[in-house]
């Protein structure tokens, strides 16, 4: 078979792409176990549990450099029933942290929504340790067409 | 860097006890440190590392921001106000630069 000028090309692309991914996945298996580590660490070795947190995410990302997250956390605000703080997490980042909110009875409610860079599709995380100690997880996958880490 | 320009939005008023809701944005690259110039060397890290919203002396609402924060960051967050006053936002840039605003709110 010979081999056609447009065919060597695709045939070219396809293993530079294949060569690019490749290369990527390894430090993404170590940013997600980074990822799981750094949630002990902020819960103090603790199991978070589900419920009470909302993380609200797009399902898909058209471009990873912007993708807007919103959290929010049921709680009163008041006396002992407080949020202290929230860790977003993205496990697939080259550096799984994002950011760390803190709360205090005089924001009202524990909500906030900011704008966060992601690699390529993969899971954002989202915990809260409230006042009394427990600590609550929620987790969503969000899918990214263009990455955002400038590669 | 062109000057980090902070731009906030705060109701001008609001009733006691009421929850309001706080919109900020500041102009800033967040250079995340994993981008490479042209040369193939890695362009060294400089973002916000941090912000914090007062009302009168007291916070708020904290953040601790990490390189995966997008350019320009945003937050909206809520607050409570029982009395008038004045938030006051900082944001702490990596080159120890602090950028400051300032709003004030009627309680009625």
């Amino acid at each position: 078979m010979t081999m056609t000028r447009r065919q060597a090309l695709g045939f070219g692309a396809a293993a530079a792409a294949f060569a690019v991914t490749g290369f990527r996945a390894l430090p993404a298996m170590a940013s997600a176990e980074d990822a799981d580590k750094m949630v002990m660490d902020f819960t103090g070795g603790k199991a978070p549990e589900s419920g009470k947190i909302m993380l609200n995410t797009p399902e898909i990302a058209e471009n990873g450099n912007t993708v807007p997250v919103s959290v929010e956390v049921e709680s009163a605000m008041e006396g002992d029933d407080l949020v202290d703080s929230v860790l977003i997490l993205a496990d697939g980042n080259p550096n799984p942290a994002v950011a760390t909110f803190h709360f205090t009875a005089m924001s009202g409610s524990a909500a906030a929504t900011t704008r966060i860079r992601l690699a390529k599709t993969q899971n954002v995380i989202a915990v809260a340790k409230m006042k009394d100690g427990s600590v609550y997880m929620d987790k969503k996958q969000v899918k990214v067409t263009i990455g955002g880490c400038g590669g | 860097m062109a000057k980090s320009k902070p731009r906030v939005k705060v109701p001008k008023s609001a009733s006691a006890g009421e929850v309001i809701t706080i919109k900020t944005l500041i102009s800033h690259e967040m250079e995340s440190g994993q981008r490479k110039d042209k040369e193939g060397k890695p362009i060294p890290r400089q973002i916000i590392n941090k912000f914090t919203c007062e009302f009168n002396g007291q916070p708020v609402f904290s953040c601790d921001l990490d390189p995966a924060v997008s350019a320009n960051p945003y937050f909206e967050f809520n607050a409570k106000v029982n009395e008038s006053g004045t938030f006051k936002f900082t944001w702490v840039d990596d080159d120890g630069s602090v950028y400051e605003t300032e709003n004030e709110i009627t309680v009625k």
